[in-house]
């Protein structure tokens, strides 16, 4: 860990989360800073689940509940028990992680499809709980009042606390993936991706890895959702758990090259942008999901390897500096 | 010579197939043992056995002192013990270095990644892949594949090396080259435990010989002896020319 600062990749990860974190601060512009927010949430949503998704070769639809879980318990312990927020989004964390790591003994025992199916599955399920919990308010959700800004200066102030962590947590999301890709962890993983049982036979701990992999990849995007929903002052089930947010994420693994760094984040920014397009354009709204449809046949047909996929194959010597 | 590796009476059944039935038998430190036998005979199954992919219904497997019965595959591997897969099994999309690095990593030594890096090179240069080191697996030939599973169980420094028909695709060149490999990882004191149907290898290769035949074992001793054993060659004798041959090699031994 000590000899990463000298690679290079880690300057462009620190370069691109400063880029993020100035530039709505010059010239205070608001609707630049809530575009990047959802950037930076997109970027945390896809590097995440791009450890399952790229590194260890499951494919997890629901990648959402962590983020919605997230949500619901910073929200809850924000609203019922009067907690300030960053105490909130480290319980969200760690609770969301901790769960993570004991469904993941179980249903990381099936393999394919069948881990696919499983993980909509607890989706419903976690949905089911919220919308009948009833400290969590049901289906109707919980509602913050206006007063929890107050303790970080006011709704104005607030907003930019928000952001400047939201690109904190991003930032964490990407060293997060490239420490591990160059890790023991992150080869053990990758040759998860490739071959299970060879794996195995060659001395990789799977059952642990997949375990540990799947609650690593909860935390940060459920810190990302208690941010999200604090700064929403709502939350209800339809929206904390919301299938299409997984297979867009999903979509961007895929649009940037699974199993990169870069190509991820890049999928994530390009899409976010693209997707805030069509939802403002007239003609395009609503339209957003039947885009990302047509994009992943696209992708899957004609490159495989995604966005880094084609660069790697075009410009060779990226690939010793890009992860 | 004392037993690295006992097999004590193991038996194993696939529905109503038993595939290895009532087996013991034990592989000695510093030799290589052979294993034959016709198709179906169970050689396979009982790798599978040992390494951990099935536990045994019955039996005891034994390993370095210790009892490995129905051992988890990973923990197999890093108590010592590497294996060869009949149908090559490379990590496809990782290059030659990265498929050792693994088995380097993960083996007996858990190796931290640096460490595993010189250890897959080292393995790499055994078996002359060093040319092919940042291929992607999936580019090499069935030969140079043949050759990354015997680098990759090599990486790991086992002191047991299984290897499940290494040879066995290879072409006459290629067959000689890996002798000379599987002779060489032996002088450096790994213990090999090898299955193969080239009997002109086995012969050569192997300071005892174990033959099986419908999950028993038939017969045991020398390559001479072996080949010299009636009921090996009645086994056999569904292949006259294969037992031609094997009378054939022991002779010459």
């Amino acid at each position: 860990m000590l000899s990463m600062p000298r690679r290079p990749f880690f300057w462009i990860i620190t370069l691109a989360v400063v880029a993020f974190a100035l530039a709505p601060v010059y010239g205070n512009d608001v609707s630049l800073r809530e575009s990047l927010l959802l950037d930076a949430l997109y970027i945390t949503l896809a590097s995440n689940l791009n450890l399952m998704l790229g590194y260890a070769g499951y494919v997890n639809f629901g990648s959402i509940v962590f983020f919605g879980l997230g949500g619901y318990i910073c929200v809850w312990l924000v609203n019922s028990y009067k907690w300030t927020l960053a105490p909130s989004l480290v319980v969200a964390g760690v609770c969301v992680s901790g769960l993570a790591l004991i469904f993941g003994f179980g249903i990381l025992r099936l393999r394919g499809a069948f881990f696919a199916l499983s993980t909509i599955g607890v989706i419903e399920a976690v949905q089911a709980f919220a919308e009948n919990f009833t400290p969590w308010g049901g289906s109707s959700g919980i509602y913050l009042p206006a007063s929890i800004f107050t303790p970080l200066g006011g709704p104005a102030h607030a907003l930019w606390i928000i952001y400047f962590i939201m690109v904190g947590v991003m930032g964490a999301s990407l060293y997060l993936s490239y420490a591990i890709k160059t890790s023991k962890f992150g080869l053990g993983l990758l040759a998860i991706g490739q071959n299970e049982d060879a794996a195995a036979i060659l001395g990789v701990p799977t059952s642990r890895y997949k375990a540990v992999v799947y609650s690593v990849s909860a935390f940060l995007p459920a810190i990302a959702g208690g941010l999200y929903f604090f700064k929403s002052a709502f939350i209800q089930p339809s929206d904390a758990f919301d299938l299409s947010l997984s297979t867009e994420a999903l979509v961007v693994g895929m649009l940037g090259g699974q199993g990169t760094v870069t190509g991820v984040a890049i999928g994530a920014f390009l899409y976010e942008e693209l997707r805030g397009y069509l939802l403002t354009s007239s003609t395009f709204a609503n339209f957003q999901l039947v885009v990302s449809g047509a994009l992943l046949l696209l992708i899957v047909l004609f490159f495989p390897g995604g966005l880094m996929g084609w660069i790697y194959s075009r410009f060779p010597r990226t690939q010793k500096v890009l992860e | 010579m004392t037993a690295l590796l006992k097999v004590d009476r193991a038996s194993k059944r696939f529905g109503g197939l038993q595939a290895v039935k009532d087996l013991t038998f034990e592989v000695r430190d510093a030799e290589i043992l052979g294993l034959i036998g016709p198709n179906g005979a169970g050689k396979s199954t009982l790798f599978n056995l040992v390494n951990g992919v099935f536990a045994p219904d019955t039996g005891k497997i034994t390993f370095a002192g210790a009892d490995i019965t129905g051992a988890k595959p990973y923990l197999v591997a890093r108590s010592g013990l590497a294996r060869t897969h009949q149908i090559v099994q490379p990590l496809t999309n990782m290059t030659v270095l990265d498929n050792c690095t693994v088995g380097a990593c993960f083996g007996r030594e858990n190796l931290p990644l640096h460490r595993a890096r010189e250890a897959a090179r080292e393995a790499i240069a055994v078996v002359g892949l060093d040319d092919r080191a940042n291929m992607l697996a999936l580019h090499l030939t069935i030969a140079g594949k043949k050759r990354l599973e015997l680098a990759r169980a090599l990486a790991a420094r086992p002191r047991l090396l299984m290897l499940d028909e290494v040879l066995a695709g290879l072409n006459p060149t290629e067959v000689d080259y890996m002798i000379g490999v599987i002779r060489q990882i032996r002088e450096r004191g790994v213990t090999i435990l090898m299955i193969e149907h080239l009997m002109r290898a086995i012969m050569s290769l192997s300071d005892r010989i174990v033959v099986l035949n419908f999950g028993q074992k038939l017969a045991e001793g020398t390559p001479a002896e072996v080949a010299q054993h009636p009921q090996v060659i009645e086994a056999y004798l569904g292949n006259p020319k294969l037992a031609a041959e094997l009378q054939g090699s022991g002779e010459h031994v």
